[in-house]
C-alpha cells in the first residue's frame, strides 16, 4: 500500500498521532441527527465511525449514515458487523459503500442480538470478524471476491479490526491480534481503557510478538458522566474492565462535577496512551456525548 | 441424544380439542432419557389430560403406547392397531418421530407433545446442554474436541470476542465461554498453535443452510 488509501491511511502512515471518534445513527430516518453529530466533530478529529446497529438495536444503516457524514466533509469509517448480513450481503454492501466513496472500514462481530430491542430475531454469523478482515483485504489485494471472481473496480478500503485486552482469556489475546493483522488488519481500535496497567501489559505482548510494527493501534477512550455510568460499565457491559479506583475517584466529587471528572480523567488517559510506544492515535468514543470531544481533544492537545 | 421438552398442558389441550379418541404415543429412546416422551411421560401426560378434559366437561378416550424407537417404521408398526383405532395421535416423539408417524399413517391426525430442542448431552442430572448443531462438516478435531459452531453463542471459528469473561459469555452467565473452554483444553493437549492458524470461512452447504438433507447409502440401498 505505497498510496494512501484514506485520510486516516494517510495520517498514520505519517506518523501523526490520529483522533478518531464515533457517531451513532439514529433511530430513525431523520438524517438531521447525523448531520448536527457531523457539525460537532468537524474539525476536531481525523474520521468518524459510524456504528452499525449497535447493541443489537435497529437504527439507519451504518453504509447510509457514512454517506451523510462524506456530504459533510467528514471522513467516516464504517462499522460493519457480521450479526446481520450473510457473506454476499456482506460483500455486496463493501461494494456499493466504496462506490460512494467510503475508504474505511472497521470488522466486528457484533453485539448478540439477545442484548437488543428484537432478541427473537434469527443472528446470521455466516462468517466471523477475521473472515471478514480476510474478504475485505482480497478483494482490495487481489481484486477478488471471495467466490474469486475477479471484480471490475474492486474496493480499496482501509481495514481496521477491534480488539480487546480486557476481555479473557487474557493471554489469547494477543495471539488473537496477531491472527487479525495477518488476516488483514491495518489498524485495530481497542475497547475504551480504563485499565491502563492492563492495557500497558498486552501493548507489552503484542511488541514483544512485534505486532505493534505491522499494525496502527488506537487505545479506546470513552469519557465517563457520572459514578453511576462507570459502575454500570465494569457490572453491565461486556468485556468491560473499570478499576475501583476509578469509581471511587467519579464518586469522590460531588454529582455536578462529574462529569467534569470524567473529562480529566479521559483526558489524561489519553496522555498516558501517547507516551505508550506503538500507541498511533485514539478513538474517542463519546456514547451520545458528541459535543465533548472537541473539549477532550482540546484538553489532551492533539488537534490544533 | 435428541433432547426435548414437553409443551404445556395449555397449549396441548388447543391442539387435542376435537378429537374425542386420543393415542399419545411414547418413544422409548432418547426423548426417555431426557424425561419427555418415555413411558412414564406418556402415562403423566394422559392423567393431566383427563384431569384437564374432565375439569371442562370434555368427553375424551386416551390410550397411552409406547414404542422402542418412534423414528424407525420397525418399532412404529407395533403400534399401528393403535393409531387406527384412535382419531389422533399425539406423539411424544422428536420432530423426526412426530413426522415418521406422518409418513406411515397418512390419514391420521398427528400432532405433537413436545418441542424438540436439540442434540445434546445430560450434563448432570437433570440439566441438558446442546452439543452438536449437525452441520455436516465436523470441525472438532481443529478445536479440542468442543464445537464453537454449536457453544459459542456467535458461531466464532477464530478465536472469542470481546464479551468472555471469567470463562463465561456475554449472552448470559449460565453460558460457559466455548473458546474459553477450546483454549484450556488444547492448552492441556499442548496444541495451542491450533489456534493461530486463519480457519477460513466455513462451508454451510451440508448444514440446514444447503436445503433439507439428504444421506444415501448406496451399499445399503436393497
Amino acid at each position: 500500500m505505497s498510496q494512501s488509501i484514506s485520510k486516516l491511511h494517510q495520517i498514520l502512515s505519517t506518523g501523526e498521532f490520529a483522533v478518531t471518534s464515533e457517531c451513532g445513527p439514529p433511530r430513525g430516518a431523520n438524517k438531521n441527527v447525523i448531520l448536527k453529530k457531523a457539525e460537532l466533530l468537524k474539525g476536531k478529529v481525523h474520521a468518524v465511525n459510524v456504528t452499525d446497529n449497535q447493541t443489537a438495536i435497529v437504527r439507519m444503516s451504518s453504509i447510509s449514515a457514512c454517506i451523510h457524514l462524506l456530504n459533510t466533509g467528514l471522513e467516516p469509517v464504517m462499522q460493519m458487523v457480521v450479526r446481520d448480513r450473510n457473506r454476499i450481503a456482506l460483500q455486496s454492501d463493501i461494494l456499493g459503500a466504496y462506490s460512494h466513496g467510503i475508504r474505511n472500514i472497521l470488522c466486528l462481530s457484533g453485539d448478540h442480538q439477545t442484548f437488543g430491542s428484537q432478541p427473537d430475531a434469527l443472528n446470521v454469523f455466516d462468517i466471523d470478524s477475521m473472515n471478514l478482515i480476510r474478504t475485505v483485504k482480497d478483494m482490495r489485494d487481489e481484486g477478488k471476491d471471495m467466490s474469486g471472481f475477479a471484480l471490475d473496480d474492486p474496493p480499496r478500503m482501509f481495514i481496521g479490526a477491534a480488539a480487546n485486552p480486557f476481555a479473557d482469556p487474557f493471554d489469547y489475546r494477543v495471539i488473537r491480534l496477531g491472527k487479525k493483522i495477518n488476516a488483514g488488519a491495518d489498524f485495530i481500535q481497542t475497547q475504551c481503557i480504563y485499565n491502563i496497567d492492563r492495557f500497558k501489559a498486552w501493548m507489552h505482548m503484542a511488541q514483544e510478538e512485534g505486532l505493534t510494527e505491522k499494525v496502527y493501534i488506537l487505545g479506546g477512550v470513552t469519557p465517563l458522566k457520572s459514578a453511576a455510568m462507570a459502575k454500570y460499565m465494569k457490572n453491565k457491559v461486556a468485556g468491560m474492565d473499570v478499576p475501583d479506583a476509578l469509581i471511587q475517584r467519579m464518586s469522590s466529587v460531588p454529582k455536578e462535577k462529574a462529569s467534569e471528572e470524567g473529562i480529566n480523567i479521559c483526558i489524561e488517559t489519553i496522555q498516558q496512551l501517547r507516551e505508550i510506544k506503538g500507541v498511533h492515535g485514539v478513538h474517542i468514543m463519546a456514547i451520545e456525548w458528541e459535543e465533548k470531544v472537541a473539549e477532550i481533544v482540546r484538553g489532551a492537545g492533539l488537534i490544533k | 441424544m435428541i433432547v426435548g421438552e414437553q409443551k404445556p398442558i395449555p397449549e396441548i389441550m388447543k391442539t387435542i380439542e376435537p378429537y374425542k379418541k386420543l393415542l399419545i404415543l411414547g418413544c422409548g429412546t432418547c426423548v426417555k432419557t431426557c424425561f419427555a416422551g418415555g413411558e412414564d411421560e406418556v402415562a403423566t401426560l394422559a392423567s393431566a389430560l383427563r384431569l384437564a378434559c374432565k375439569q371442562q366437561d370434555k368427553e375424551i378416550q386416551i390410550q397411552e403406547v409406547t414404542v422402542e424407537r418412534q423414528c424407525e417404521n420397525e418399532f412404529i408398526k407395533e403400534a399401528a392397531n393403535a393409531v387406527k383405532e384412535n382419531e389422533a395421535v399425539l406423539s411424544l416423539a422428536c420432530g423426526a418421530g412426530v413426522q415418521a408417524i406422518v409418513r406411515l399413517f397418512p390419514k391420521s391426525p398427528v400432532l405433537p407433545g413436545i418441542n424438540t430442542t436439540f442434540i445434546g448431552i445430560q450434563e448432570s442430572h437433570g440439566v441438558f446442554i446442546e452439543e452438536c448443531q449437525g452441520c455436516g462438516n465436523c470441525g472438532l478435531a481443529t478445536f479440542g474436541g468442543i464445537c464453537p459452531v454449536t457453544r459459542c453463542s456467535k458461531k466464532l471459528l477464530n478465536g472469542p470476542c470481546g464479551g468472555s469473561k471469567d470463562g463465561k459469555c456475554e449472552v448470559s452467565k449460565d453460558i460457559d465461554c466455548a473458546w474459553q473452554l477450546i483454549i484450556d483444553r488444547l492448552k492441556t493437549l499442548g496444541q495451542l498453535d491450533n489456534l493461530k492458524k486463519y480457519i477460513p470461512p466455513k462451508n454451510w452447504r451440508t448444514s440446514i443452510s444447503g436445503g433439507p438433507r439428504k444421506l444415501i447409502r448406496e451399499d445399503h440401498i436393497i
